[in-house]
């Protein structure tokens, strides 16, 4: 059924590579005669890779535009600039078939398993939908059983097709979800924060479905949330969005034992640990303020309202996501250096 | 910071060796259209002087609901309280009239919320909700009870307090909302203070400095409070004790160390071990099969063992009581001793 990605297509080779891809989402004002008085920079000037098999983590607190650039990937949302290619095609000059066969290939998967499954449409006629759109994914005749397969998939009772989506709990909603997403057998699954509307004990199961999945069909993913823990968990890559930049990318290794920007350390020193007898020895950053509004992002480096570290050359000259000394793996700041180990 | 803004209450207003606050086998069902659902199931807890108890559990497990009912805010229908007693400074809340259960609500228990945006009144600036009460209760006047929050601002550290009494709730950010409400949790100097789910909707960094604020003050005033979360690392960061809740019942209880060290309930045991951990890298996740009960058809015995690896047939039978297993920490399990040795292996 579920055939792996064919064998001529290579693991590891770059199947989605996004390059400055901007969205900035204009403020109006006036009634009538509407003016631009501004623009709310939600994604401004995002690049990465994302290679066949692999799943690259985005992780970054709300209003960093992660989100955004899961919409700006479906192409729910038309970028203002910048490029994304999909199997060397450029994904926001297709349209019409071609663009069809894109979206094939990208899948999403959203946050909220409640309000992204239709209440009046069966589990079947949910996962099924795909098909009306692409009729030659599926014929017609054999579409009954690919529901079934999938529902069969993702750990749900194939049995339970005619049932409606408030039958179901939260953890096996989101399957519901993740069965709709791969109904047209994609190579790209974009996850818009999946778990975190999951109790504890669920939130495991989906994670490793996820990767069951993974492990299966081949699958790549994209894989967006705020819970670093997480993303730790299931990611090969990370990227860490601030203010819709991204400040620092790297193996889920570089980023969690050897994260050189200021913002990722202090990131991750702020997440709680699960261990009472940790909880004195680790050394905290402790940020002070809010993050910036993207409407108005500081001059120079986004992060310096907030950061230590920060100098004079940091609210005149933007740093780069460059390689640094301290680590060569991209890191955007000036003064990018590694962590002291907390004694 | 000014200290002098609100008094230190005296450390044991407690009479005689008994507990600030004591619940006792508290029994609440909400009765609905579909049926009986029995949210609580004799709970028990208590809490002492300046001490911080973490209630922890999934949705639905009743942690908020037994929240609710120390603070008298139960609508009532649907949710009925069956049996049970909730003592405070000796006295049982539920038996007193509705006109002193006031007097204990937000003076001497307060309770802050998950989401700030919406408990506050988005029509009133958040220095005149805050002094609300000052004035209502303590028939203060403007000038006074205007003072008395930005005293009550600086101490939750709100920058430029007197500055932002105009501002409305949506001209400030989520972390500066959820100050405002703990300003407004503090203002008649509360011995107790309940926080549901505090920083849930809350960013991590922004979690991380509620959670020093709630700390600090907590040592500063010398309030009790009693944490309601789902988070085990929040727990891990503060809580002195915690109880667990599965299905309206508390399940476990311990303090804090011995519990994460080594759990003594199967359901803390799984919730500890399907946790991915930023500080231990695993390849599998270990989950808890199934679902939590429904709670109009809450399975016989012990509600736990449709989903419980060590379930034997005498799960299915008999209702496990508390197991006392030293150092005051309790399992309602009949296998307690089996799993704690399992989880300190």
């Amino acid at each position: 059924m579920t055939a792996p990605a064919s064998p001529t297509k290579v693991r590891g080779e770059t199947i989605l590579a996004v390059d400055h891809l901007v969205k900035h989402f204009p403020i109006r004002q006036g009634v009538l005669f509407q003016r631009q008085v501004g623009a709310v920079k939600a994604v401004d000037g995002v690049s990465f890779e994302l290679r066949r098999g692999e799943t690259l983590g985005v992780v970054g607190e709300s209003g960093c535009g992660k989100s955004t650039l899961a919409r700006l990937l479906m192409r729910l949302e038309s970028p203002t600039a910048g490029r994304a290619t999909l199997e060397g095609r450029d994904l926001f000059k297709a349209s019409g078939a071609e663009l069809r066969r894109l979206r094939r290939n990208m899948q999403m998967v959203m946050q909220d398993p409640y309000t992204s499954l239709n209440p009046r449409m069966t589990v079947g006629d949910i996962i099924g939908e795909p098909f009306e759109i692409h009729p030659d994914a599926a014929p017609k005749g054999s579409r009954q059983r690919r529901v079934r397969e999938l529902l069969d998939l993702v750990g749900l009772n194939p049995e339970h097709i005619n049932r409606y989506p408030h039958q179901f709990s939260g953890g096996q909603r989101q399957r519901i979800g993740i069965a709709r997403a791969l109904a047209l057998r994609p190579e790209i699954i974009v996850c818009d924060e999946p778990v975190s509307a999951l109790d504890v004990s669920i939130q495991a199961q989906v994670i490793n479905l996820l990767e069951k999945l993974q492990d299966e069909l081949g699958l790549s993913y994209v894989f967006i949330a705020h819970d670093l823990s997480v993303v730790r968990h299931i990611s090969d890559r990370v990227a860490v969005m601030y203010l819709g930049k991204i400040v620092e990318i790297g193996t889920e290794d570089e980023i969690y034992e050897r994260a050189t920007h200021p913002y990722t350390q202090a990131l991750l020193s702020a997440v709680p640990v699960p261990d009472p007898d940790a909880r004195d020895q680790r050394g905290m950053i402790r940020l002070t303020g809010d993050v910036p509004s993207p409407a108005d992002p500081p001059s120079g480096c986004n992060f310096r309202t907030r950061c230590w570290k920060a100098q004079e050359v940091c609210a005149i000259q933007e740093p780069h996501a460059v390689p640094r000394a301290a680590d060569p793996h991209p890191s955007a700041c000036h003064f990018a250096e590694l962590r002291p180990t907390p004694t | 910071m000014s200290q002098s803004a609100v008094r230190p209450t005296p450390a044991s207003p407690t009479p005689e060796g008994g507990h600030l606050l004591d619940l006792r086998d508290l029994h609440i069902e909400f009765r609905t259209g579909e049926g009986v659902a029995r949210v609580i199931n004799g709970v028990s807890y208590h809490l002492d002087p300046g001490e911080t108890l973490a209630v922890l559990g999934e949705s639905g497990s009743g942690k908020s609901v037994t929240a609710q009912a120390i603070m008298g805010i139960l609508d009532t229908p649907p949710a009925v309280i069956r049996s049970g007693q909730i003592l405070f400074q000796g006295r049982d809340l539920l038996k007193l009239p509705e006109e002193q259960r006031r007097q204990v609500r937000g003076k001497e228990i307060a309770m802050i919320f998950q989401d700030a945006l919406s408990a506050l009144n988005p029509v009133f600036p958040v220095g005149w909700q805050i002094g609300e009460t000052l004035r209502q209760r303590e028939g203060m006047s403007k000038a006074d009870a205007r003072r008395r929050v930005v005293e009550l601002m600086d101490l939750v550290r709100i920058p430029a307090a007197a500055n932002r009494l105009g501002d409305y709730p949506h001209q400030f950010s989520g972390g500066m909302r959820q100050r405002v409400m703990i300003a407004m949790a503090l203002a008649m100097n509360p011995k107790v203070l309940i926080a549901d789910e505090p920083t849930t909707a809350l960013d991590v960094t922004v979690q991380a400095q509620i959670m020093d604020l709630l700390a600090d003050l907590r040592r500063d005033l010398q309030m009790a409070m009693i944490l309601i979360t789902h988070d085990l690392g929040v727990v891990a960061g503060v809580a002195d004790r915690i109880a667990v809740m599965y299905a309206g019942r508390i399940v476990e209880h311990a303090d804090v160390h011995s519990l994460y060290r080594a759990p003594a309930h199967p359901y803390t045991k799984g919730l500890l071990e399907s946790i991915p951990r930023l500080d231990v890298r695993g390849q599998e996740l270990a989950t808890i099969r199934g679902l939590p009960p429904n709670l109009m058809r809450i399975p016989s015995g012990c509600p736990f063992h449709p989903r419980c690896p060590y379930a034997q047939q005498v799960c299915v039978d008999v209702v496990p009581h508390d197991l006392v297993l030293g150092d005051g920490r309790t399992s309602a399990c009949h296998f307690a001793q089996e799993v704690r040795d399992d989880s300190a292996r």
